[in-house]
Order: C-alpha cells, then sequence, then structure tokens
C-alpha cells in the first residue's frame, strides 16, 4: 500500500467517523430530524429540548463541522439547514470497491504465477530477455 | 505487490488501473473462465463463488452467486465486446435481491514488458445503488450501522 492510499483511506475514514461522532447523539439525530422539515435557528431549535441555547449551539458545531449541516446569514439571524450531501455514500463506496478489488488482486497475482508455471509454453523469463526495456 | 489505483472521472465513472507479472494471454483467461474466476473474484475473506456462468461471446450470458455460508447475492450480465486477449465489455448488475442499475464494464490488457496493466472502465452507481450496495454486508460493521443510521433518520424526519 502507497503513502498515497494511506492518505486516501485516512481522509475518507476520517469524514466518515466524524458524521459517525455527530450521529451518536440523541439530540443532535432529533436536531437534524427536525431540519428536515426545514430551517431553523439556535432560538427555534433549542425550544423543544430541555436544553440551554449555548448547549444547543454546540451540538450544531459538532453537526457543522461533519458537513451535516449549513448555516446561513440572514440579517442578524443564522439559520441552519440540512446538508444532505454529508451523509453521501461515494468515499464510503470507493473505499469498499477499493478493500475489494484489492483482495481480489493480490489473489490474481497468487493465481497468475501457478498459471504460468504450469504453462512453459510462454515463459516469462524467455520473454523478459528479448523484450526488457533499457531504462 | 503491485499499486492500484482507483480514480473517478467525472461523477459517472470509475477508473482502475493495475499491473500484474503475467502475459495478457494469462490475465485476459482469469477474467473470461469460471474455473480461473471462482478462485480470485471472492471479495473479503470468508466469501465463495460457488457459481460461474459465464458465455464469452457477443450476447453470452455471465452469472455469477456468492455467499458467505449465511448470506449470499448473485450478479447478472451479457457481454458486449470480446477482443482475446487485449479487450473486453460487458453490463452487469448486482441483485441485492432487487437489481442494481446496469454497470458498463470495459476492461482493457496492455502488454507491458513481461507484465499486463489491466484498465478497467466502469459506472458509478447512483446514490441509492451505493446504499444498496454498502448494505449488503461486504464492507461488514460500520458500513451496516451508517446506512441505519440514516434510514432512521429518514423515518424520524418522516414522522
Amino acid at each position: 500500500m502507497t503513502i498515497a492510499d494511506e492518505l486516501y483511506n485516512f481522509s475518507a475514514m476520517e469524514q466518515i467517523d466524524a458524521a459517525f461522532f455527530a450521529l451518536s447523539d440523541p439530540t443532535r439525530r432529533a436536531i437534524l430530524a427536525r431540519l428536515a422539515t426545514g430551517e431553523a435557528t439556535v432560538t427555534e431549535l433549542t425550544a423543544p429540548f430541555e436544553l440551554t441555547q449555548p448547549a444547543i449551539s454546540k451540538h450544531l458545531k459538532v453537526l457543522e463541522q461533519a458537513g451535516l449541516i449549513a448555516r446561513r446569514i440572514d440579517g442578524t439571524r443564522r439559520p441552519c439547514r440540512l446538508q444532505p450531501e454529508g451523509l453521501d455514500t461515494v468515499d464510503q463506496w470507493l473505499a469498499m470497491l477499493r478493500k475489494t478489488l484489492e483482495s481480489n488482486y493480490a489473489r490474481l497475482d497468487t493465481l497468475l504465477a501457478r498459471m504460468q508455471a504450469a504453462s512453459p509454453g510462454t515463459p516469462s523469463s524467455t520473454r523478459a530477455k528479448k523484450k526488457r526495456k533499457t531504462t | 505487490m503491485s499499486t492500484m489505483t482507483l480514480t473517478t472521472e467525472g461523477d459517472r465513472y470509475v477508473l482502475v488501473t493495475r499491473r500484474f507479472e503475467a502475459p495478457p494471454e494469462l490475465v485476459y483467461r482469469a477474467h473470461t473462465e469460471p474455473e480461473l474466476m471462482q478462485q480470485w473474484m471472492l471479495g473479503p475473506e470468508g466469501w465463495t463463488m460457488p457459481v460461474c456462468i459465464v458465455e464469452a461471446k457477443p450476447g453470452g450470458r455471465l452469472r455469477c452467486e456468492w455467499t458467505n455460508g449465511t448470506e449470499g447475492f448473485y450478479l447478472t450480465g451479457e457481454y458486449v465486446e470480446l477482443d482475446p486477449p487485449r479487450r473486453t465489455v460487458h453490463i452487469e448488475r448486482m441483485h441485492l435481491p432487487d437489481p442494481t442499475p446496469d454497470n458498463h464494464v470495459e476492461t482493457r490488457f496492455e502488454a507491458d514488458g513481461t507484465g499486463t496493466i489491466l484498465r478497467m472502465r466502469m459506472s458509478l452507481p447512483d446514490r441509492a445503488t451505493r446504499e444498496a450496495m454498502l448494505a449488503t454486508g461486504m464492507e461488514e460493521g460500520m458500513a451496516i450501522s451508517y446506512d441505519r443510521l440514516e434510514s432512521m433518520l429518514q423515518s424520524r424526519a418522516a414522522s
């Protein structure tokens, strides 16, 4: 595995971890459920909960950092809205595909080595001598 | 071990490149002969492919069935073009058990010294398909709980 692969996997995992952490809390899930019905300000979001406004603000910050919600400025208001692309699955799906193909191709390497050993008609050693690059 | 590259082309295609230390003839065979495919196209540890039917001709059928002992899913497809040992084009879909939209796959086998460079171009599935595939348990644990969390959120939002 190369450093680029490691970094790719790490950034994809980090994004998924952040979303997971954000979704692990019942208050934050309830906030998301409320925002699914439309935009709301911190004040509006605080009303249904037995929590202070700073506590709700803290939850909103976690959701915002995980990319699950976005806030816009509207005069003195800062309404929040869902950002569904934060829950997108492209990176997760690509990570799964990468993992699947890497296991498959490692097995294929082994299979091809066995096939070559069993078919001396196309020996790679003679091909190598004839076609070896001078680089 | 050779390095694989996996990149996206726009939001519709995935490109995969991988070098193998064997001539194109053998790599091509490993992709089109069922008894060879059953030995490596398996995904994570613990999965096997007890059924593999390949009609390697234009319009020919393709069917692969995988199981991990308790769960399973299968894939069906049709070959569009075969140019041994250089190129194959086929269409495939997963049955989970509902069929996913068609995935168009072009695979090229290019001689590279004593080896082969494999280049595969496939469709990037849409979001619903990605979620369905992630939920099959191929990526166990996290993907499943992530999917459950999301559907839970959706059902809460709907109620």
